[in-house]
C-alpha cells in the first residue's frame, strides 16, 4: 500500500510542502495504521459494551427488587452526570490503582491495561445514556399490545423478549443512533490515558514533524469517515425495521 | 512557520474538503508585534502550567517560578502588563504561528525542526537533557527500558528517539502530573522526561524512593520564541537583548538560588561568555 501512494505523497510534500508524512515514511505510516485499527477497535467494543449495558439496564430498571431500581437509578444519575474525560482519568488513575497487578520487577503489569480501562469507561458512560433511550422506548410501547400478548399465554419473559424489546429498539433507534455516533466520537477523549488511538497517535506524529494542519485535517477527516459510516449502517438498519403505524 | 507556497495549497486543500477548516493554517498577518504589544499593554506569555520549578501554581491560583520570573522581567522592561497563558509542549507553538501569545518561555528545546517554525532567541536561558527517574535500584542503564513500559509525555522532541534507538514502549501522557502519578502507581518502569525537572521532583519527599539511574541521552538548551516573522524585526531584537542579559547579569543563577534548583557548570560558562569585557572602563593611573 505504501508502495503505492508513497511516491504521491512524497512528491506533495517536496512541491507544495504539505507534510503527509504518515502516508510516505514507513515509520509514521505504521504508526498511523495501529492508531486507526486502535480506534476502530475501541469504537466496536465500546459501542457493544454500552448496548449491553443499555439493554441489561432497561430490565433492571423496570425490576421487581427495589434496591436493583435504586442502583440502577444511581448509575445512571453518576455516569451521565459527569463528564467522560473526567471519568477516564477517575477510571484509569482512580479505581485503576486498586485492581490487582502483576509484579515484572520495578513495574507492574495491570490485569486491566489503559486500553481495557476506556472501553469499560466510555461503555459505561454511553451505556448510562442507552438505558434511558432504551426506557423511553419500552415506556412507549402501547399497553394494549402488552394486553395483547398477555391474553396469548406470554410470560413476563417471553412479552419482554418477543413484543417490549423488539419494538421498544425500534421506537429508540433514532435516539440511539445519535447516542452511538457521539459515542464513537467520545472515543477520541481516550488520548488522556494514553490509549495510542488515533488522537494520540497523531498527535506525536504532529509533535515530531510540527505538521500539525495536515494531521489535524486527517484526523478530522477520520472521524467524519467512520462516524459517517457509522451512522448510515444505523440510518439502514433503522429503515429496515420501520414499523408502520409506529410512528414510522 | 508554514511557507508561503505550503499555506495556500494547505488552504486550498482544506477549503476543498471543509471550508470553515482553512481557519487552521491562516494566522492573521502581525504588522509588528512589538507596537502592538505596547498598544494593548499587556504581554501574553506562554509558560508550562505544571514544571515545577519553571511554572506552576502557586497556592492562590497565580502562576510562579523561574519561568514566570523571566516573563515578568520581560513586561517589566516594555513597561505592560504581564498575562500569563497556560501550554503545553504539544501545542505551544502553534499557539504562538495563531498569535494566541507573543512569547514562549516554557521549558523548550532549541532544534532545527523547531528553528522552521517559530522564532528562536538567542543566546539561550536554560539547558537540560532527557533523563529517567525510575524506583531505586531497578534500572542500571539505558539498554534496561528495552521491551518495557516507559511513561512520557506528548510533544516531548525525544520520545521517538526512546521508542525506536533505545526501544521502549512509551506510553506518553497529556501532562507531567499524570505521567509521574502513571510511575508511581506502577504503570511503568520509569518517567522519561528532562533531568533539571527530574532533580527537582527528587527534592520533594514523596519521590524519596526514586532515583536518577542513568546519564542524560544529551544536553539541548531551553531558548524563549517569538513568531518567527518577528525574529529579526522589533520584538524579536527586543528579546535577544533580554536574553542576553538574563545571562550577562547573572540574572539566571539568581533564579536558580531563588527557586533552589543546582546550576549546572553551564551557567557559569555562559555568563563569562555573556560578558563584555569592561576593563578599558578602570582609570589607568
Amino acid at each position: 500500500m505504501l508502495d503505492i501512494i508513497g511516491p504521491f505523497f512524497r512528491r506533495l510534500h517536496e512541491t507544495t510542502g504539505l507534510n503527509f508524512n504518515v502516508f510516505y515514511d514507513r515509520y509514521e505510516y505504521d504508526r498511523f495504521l495501529t492508531g486507526a485499527s486502535n480506534s476502530l477497535q475501541l469504537i466496536f467494543w465500546t459501542l457493544l459494551l454500552s448496548l449491553v449495558i443499555g439493554v441489561l439496564g432497561a430490565w433492571a430498571q423496570n425490576a421487581r427488587s427495589r434496591v436493583v431500581r435504586v442502583v440502577m437509578g444511581a448509575y445512571i444519575q453518576a455516569f451521565r452526570n459527569t463528564p467522560p474525560m473526567i471519568q477516564l482519568l477517575f477510571f484509569f488513575f482512580g479505581l485503576g490503582t486498586l485492581t490487582p497487578t502483576v509484579d515484572m520487577g520495578g513495574y507492574s503489569q495491570p490485569l486491566i491495561s489503559s486500553y481495557a480501562w476506556a472501553i469499560i469507561s466510555l461503555g459505561i458512560f454511553g451505556g448510562a445514556f442507552n438505558v434511558e433511550i432504551f426506557r423511553s422506548g419500552l415506556e412507549a410501547v402501547p399497553e394494549s399490545t402488552l394486553d395483547a400478548a398477555e391474553s396469548l399465554c406470554f410470560s413476563r419473559w417471553q412479552t419482554y423478549l418477543y413484543v417490549t424489546l423488539p419494538l421498544a429498539v425500534r421506537i429508540s433507534l433514532p435516539a440511539l443512533t445519535n447516542n452511538l455516533v457521539s459515542l464513537a466520537k467520545t472515543t477520541s477523549l481516550a488520548y488522556v490515558i494514553a490509549v495510542p488511538e488515533m488522537t494520540y497517535v497523531l498527535n506525536q506524529v504532529w509533535s515530531d514533524n510540527v505538521n500539525v494542519p495536515e494531521m489535524m485535517l486527517l484526523l478530522f477527516l477520520f472521524y467524519i469517515v467512520v462516524v459517517t459510516a457509522l451512522a448510515s449502517v444505523l440510518h439502514f438498519i433503522e429503515r429496515r425495521a420501520a414499523l408502520p403505524g409506529y410512528g414510522q | 512557520m508554514i511557507s508561503s507556497s505550503r499555506k495556500k495549497h494547505l488552504v486550498a486543500l482544506t477549503a476543498a474538503f471543509l471550508g470553515s477548516i482553512a481557519v487552521l493554517s491562516a494566522g492573521p498577518a502581525q504588522a509588528d508585534r512589538l507596537k502592538e504589544i505596547l498598544d494593548r499593554g499587556t504581554v501574553r506569555v506562554g509558560v508550562q502550567g505544571a514544571f515545577k520549578p519553571w511554572s506552576f501554581p502557586a497556592p492562590d491560583g497565580t502562576l510562579q517560578g523561574i519561568e514566570v520570573d523571566l516573563a515578568k522581567s520581560v513586561a517589566e522592561a516594555l513597561g505592560v502588563k504581564f498575562e500569563p497563558v497556560v501550554i503545553t509542549s504539544a501545542n505551544r507553538m502553534q499557539m504562538l504561528q495563531q498569535s494566541k501569545i507573543d512569547l514562549i518561555i516554557g521549558g523548550m528545546y532549541d532544534t532545527a525542526e523547531r528553528r522552521k517554525i517559530v522564532g528562536i532567541i538567542e543566546p539561550s536561558y536554560w539547558t537540560s537533557g532527557p533523563t529517567l527517574l525510575a524506583k531505586k535500584g531497578v534500572i542500571k542503564d539505558w539498554k534496561d527500558i528495552a521491551d518495557k513500559p516507559v511513561c512520557g509525555k506528548q510533544g516531548n522532541a525525544y520520545n521517538k528517539m526512546i521508542e525506536t534507538d533505545l526501544k521502549a514502549k512509551l506510553t506518553a501522557f497529556a501532562g507531567n502530573t499524570e505521567g509521574k502519578e502513571a510511575l508511581r502507581s506502577g504503570k511503568c518502569i520509569a518517567w522519561a522526561y528532562d533531568d533539571v525537572s527530574i532533580m527537582a521532583d527528587l527534592e520533594v519527599p514523596e519521590w524519596k524512593d526514586y532515583e536518577m539511574p542513568v546519564s542524560t541521552l544529551y544536553n539541548n538548551p531551553w531558548a524563549a520564541a517569538v513568531p518567527i516573522e518577528e525574529v529579526n524585526k522589533g520584538w524579536g531584537v527586543f528579546m535577544a537583548g533580554m536574553a542576553y542579559r538574563w545571562q550577562a547579569e547573572g540574572k539566571l543563577i539568581e533564579l536558580a538560588k531563588k527557586w533552589n534548583v543546582k546550576p549546572s557548570a553551564w551557567f557559569a560558562e555562559q555568563e563569562k561568555k555573556h560578558s563584555w569585557d569592561r576593563a578599558y572602563l578602570t582609570p589607568k593611573n
